[in-house]
């Protein structure tokens, strides 16, 4: 919900319409020094992180911060400044900083009066109207710290061999406001929450360590309506299968993926290659391919900040602007590009509402949101069936590309598919590839598409994304073992 | 902005005058203030200049059941200490009975003294003409090397400081200053191939770009004529680089509260004995000269000193916070950070051949090998491949083959085992041992590791 009138927060710690006076001012400053273009990224967050281990809660970390994001355009160039003081003097020393970068540099002191080029900022586009209570409304830290021991006890119910068993539980709220002499005025509160259970069984020499991660947005009562019997379970029944597995023998093999978190192929192989960093530094290997096929045209792939609920949707942006729903791959043909305000600037691909940062130290760069593979016409049993002698990937760990497209990541839970069927358990795999390569080889799509939480490291810090599939085939693929 | 500096005695005079009105008897202080200019170029232009005023505060309450709360703000106001002391004391009252920290035993003792000399911020616009520069020498190397996609050329101005209720006060002031260059090259019909190289130093100009250049160049041309690897058992050598990232990612196995967690491939009972081949020696040692941004103390205020974690094989030391010392009844390391629960990791490793032991094979040469020897350069996405409580991994890697008298380079390989077997497996070492941003390493062989290439 967009409100287009300011207001104040109900917060103190949010931002509010009595900001306007200073950011026009260094706006118009920054303008009249020569930039194009200023944007300033003002934030306050309350962090708790809690920490259950076996019958005990062991760490209990609160913090807060707060802090101010200044950058300065000209020409294609930018300068970027980050500061934790908040000061009408420490902006403005952080203003005379970015604009030195360019060679730029104030003319006097900064006037409250709109310089030339600079309008003066326009309506405040408040996504914060109906988030005023949120913190207040998430659980209180007894309320976390008991539902985090259900949770560890419940491992305990349901597993065997456990050597350790750990819950953690971290809400991040966000207060920003995001100004820009192009006029862009706009503020928002962000809640995430997320809840993770880890696990490590042993039983001699074997060995198993597991773990999952839920995560939600804009969900104040997420940590009381989470099932810690049903994620203890699905847990345990992960690790005492892994725990007695065979290491995965090495080679060229298909395989399919499972839905949710197998979505981290697409992620790792093809999404990061879809934003315009990547096509500012020269390092995707798609960059004037848009209209080609690039995928088999089994795939069509999207990335949105719109889904309920979901762990990387935004009301808007790191650059106060609405998220868009972008195709970036249709029936295996690219159609487009993740983009933010450099992206654009420098690539030409037009901004998408992906601007994101995980704080106001970083610039905002062009991120995924939540990244899917959209669901195909068959189910998971016909892909399964379809490979004589291949890998089942159940669960995936993390993984990463490089600069040159080649792309890595592990697989948690794995099984071997013979003859059409799954048969036994195996671990210890790594599968590697080349996105140019892989995409054309997704050949299945099944209909079972589900997103799942995670957190995406890059250029600028590490940020909250889902990624998602339906259970997909991979022709072949190269699986890293012994 | 305004004045990022830290002033020890009106903070400490502070938060007495605050933990005294709130009733709050002990409590210490961790705190941090930096400022970072850094560059970035894209093909002779800016690509982003940057810089930055951190500061940050951590501080911990003991209530009056003697339990610990912690609370960190980015807040250095009045009000943000107060803030962060009344968060800390309700936070207390989640503090783990069973288990709680205390001041640290050494965190008045005497500091060494390190020669970190401080260096004064050059200019950005000069730090970009010479990043500039350094692009260009790299580019005009060889022809395929097209573009340094990640490059960047930092400085650093920094602050620490330890205060606790009981009268101890640490504080350090260090500059730093670094350069990556990562190249990618490509030649007609063959895929792109990148490399690079790092360089630390106290300020921009001792940095060794020369080097720096040098090495990114000759990394990255290595990797041009590529080919795939046979699937299969191979002798590997690892680059220093490569085996201290390797040792890093498994140091839960040094590790005192990964092993009272239950977490670490190590136990209690496991000091004293055979770890390794009996040549091999592992030291944590941030006090080497090679350190750049080297901590004089922990997050508890406890020294840092070296300390030997396997020597001749055998597992001597674990890597204590003050909390993990006391339950194993010997002194901290220097290791600690701060919390509720106190993280504790390594600085720096020197890894070698233990003295007197011969060190292995004698006379290791990869380029007079018969082969096949598999070299890794540089292993990636240790984060995935690598199961730590499990001893396993499986990671892409960057490398050679060695065969016949010909070294190529090997196109998408990862490397895979288990560290308490490539410990055990260790031919021998290669080469004067190599100061890295890591640490101190020599060229390591190690026998019968799985390679998987082309099926």
């Amino acid at each position: 919900m967009v409100a287009s009138t300011p207001v104040s927060g109900a917060n103190p710690a949010c931002f509010d319409s009595s900001w306007l006076p200073r950011l026009e001012s260094l706006l118009a400053a920054g303008r009249g020094a020569g930039a194009d273009l200023v944007e300033i990224f003002l934030e306050r967050t309350d962090h708790l992180g809690v920490l259950a281990e076996q019958e005990a809660i062991t760490n209990v970390s609160p913090s807060f911060g707060m802090g101010a994001g200044i950058r300065v355009f000209r020409g294609k160039r930018d300068g970027f400044v980050s500061t934790n003081d908040l000061s009408a003097q420490g902006l403005l020393q952080g203003l005379d900083q970015a604009l030195g970068m360019l060679g730029l540099m104030l003319s006097s002191a900064p006037s409250s009066v709109p310089s030339k080029g600079f309008e003066g900022l326009g309506a405040l586009r408040d996504f914060s109207a109906v988030k005023g209570d949120w913190l207040e409304r998430c659980p209180s830290l007894a309320e976390a710290t008991a539902k985090l021991l259900e949770g560890t006890s419940r491992l305990a119910k349901h597993g065997e061999h456990l050597q350790a068993r750990r819950g953690s539980y971290s809400r991040d709220w966000q207060s920003v406001l995001v100004a820009a002499s192009d006029g862009t005025f706009a503020r928002d509160i962000r809640l995430h929450q997320s809840l993770g259970l880890n696990v490590l069984a042993a039983d001699g020499d074997h060995r198993a360590g597991l773990g999952r991660r839920y995560g939600t947005s804009d969900r104040p009562d997420d940590l009381r309506d989470w099932d810690a019997d049903a994620a203890a379970q699905d847990v345990c029944t992960s690790v005492g299968t892994m725990l007695y597995a065979d290491y995965v023998e090495a080679g060229q093999m298909p395989a399919v993926l499972a839905n949710r978190f197998g979505g981290v192929i697409f992620h790792e192989a093809c999404g990061h290659l879809l934003e315009t960093t990547q096509v500012e530094r020269g390092t995707t290997p798609f960059a004037d391919m848009v209209g080609e096929s690039i995928a088999h045209e089994a795939v069509t792939a999207i990335d949105e900040g719109l889904s309920d609920g979901a762990f990387g949707s935004l009301s808007m942006d790191d650059e106060g602007m609405e998220p868009q729903r972008t195709v970036l791959i249709e029936r295996g043909v690219l159609k487009g590009f993740l983009s933010d305000r450099a992206g654009e600037l420098r690539t030409g691909h037009g901004r998408t509402g992906s601007g994101r940062r995980q704080s106001h130290a970083f610039a905002a760069a062009s991120r995924m949101r939540n990244t899917f593979i959209a669901a195909g016409p068959h189910t998971p049993d016909q892909l399964i069936a379809s490979v004589d002698k291949g890998l089942y990937c159940k669960s995936m760990g993390g993984g990463s590309v490089g600069p040159t497209g080649q792309f890595n990541f592990a697989v948690e839970e794995g099984y071997l598919i013979e003859n059409g069927q799954l048969t036994k358990p195996v671990k210890g795999a790594t599968l590697i590839g080349e996105a140019k390569e892989v995409m054309p080889r997704i050949s299945m799509c099944a209909n079972d598409l589900e997103l799942a939480a995670g957190f995406c490291g890059s250029v600028s810090g590490s940020i909250n994304v889902t990624v998602g599939q339906p259970h997909i085939k991979v022709e072949s693929i190269t699986v890293g073992g012994r | 902005m305004a004045d990022n500096r830290l002033n020890p005695e009106a903070l400490s005079a502070r938060l007495q005058q605050l933990a005294q009105a709130a009733a709050i008897h002990q409590w210490d202080l961790g705190a941090s203030c930096s400022t970072d200019t850094s560059v970035q170029v894209d093909r002779g232009e800016a690509k982003l200049m940057k810089g930055a005023q951190r500061s940050a505060i951590t501080v911990r309450v003991w209530n009056d059941k003697g339990l610990v709360g912690i609370t960190s703000t980015s807040d250095l106001s009045d009000a943000g200490l107060e803030r962060a002391l009344g968060g800390a004391h309700a936070a207390s009252a989640f503090g783990n009975s069973e288990e709680t920290p205390a001041f640290s035993p050494l965190a008045t003792a005497p500091l060494v003294s390190l020669d970190q000399p401080l260096r004064e911020p050059q200019p950005i616009l000069t730090l970009l003409e010479s990043l500039k520069e350094a692009e260009r020498q790299l580019l005009d190397r060889h022809g395929a090397i097209g573009t340094v996609p990640y490059n960047g050329l930092a400085q650093r101005s920094s602050e620490r400081l330890y205060l606790n209720s009981d009268g101890a006060r640490r504080h350090q002031l260090l500059t730093t200053a670094s350069i990556y260059l990562y190249a990618r090259a490509e030649e007609a019909g063959r895929k792109p191939r990148s490399s690079g190289a790092v360089r630390m130093a106290f300020g921009t100009s001792d940095l060794d770009i020369a080097g720096c250049i040098e090495e990114a160049a000759e990394r990255t041309i290595a990797h041009l004529d590529y080919a795939p690897i046979e699937t299969g058992s191979y002798t590997c050598v690892f680059s220093p680089e490569a085996f201290l990232d390797l040792i890093g990612a498994f140091s839960s196995l040094f590790n005192a509260r990964s092993v009272l967690d239950g977490v670490s491939l190590s136990q209690r009972d496991s000091l004293g004995q055979s770890l390794a081949v009996p040549f091999l020696s592992i030291r944590d040692n941030g006090l080497h000269p090679g350190n750049i941004g080297a901590s004089l103390f922990d997050g508890e205020g406890t020294p840092t000193a070296p300390l030997e974690l396997v020597e001749g094989g055998i597992l001597r030391n674990f890597l204590h916070s003050e909390a993990t010392a006391r339950a194993f009844g010997v002194h901290p390391t220097g290791h600690a950070g701060m919390g509720a629960k106190v993280s504790v990791g390594p600085d720096w490793f020197e890894i070698g051949p233990t003295p007197g032991s011969g060190g292995g094979q004698q006379g290791l040469d990869r380029f007079i090998h018969g082969g096949p020897l598999v070299v890794i350069d540089s292993l990636s996405a240790l984060h995935a491949g690598v199961k730590a409580s499990q001893g396993s991994f499986s990671l892409p890697f960057d490398g050679w083959l060695l065969a016949g008298g010909v070294s190529r380079s090997i196109e998408a390989a990862t490397v895979a085992g288990d560290i308490r077997k490539l410990l055990r497996e260790i031919i021998g070492f290669e080469g004067e041992a190599k100061v890295t941003p890591d640490g101190l390493c020599p060229y390591v062989w190690v026998e019968g590791l799985s390679i998987t290439g082309e099926a």
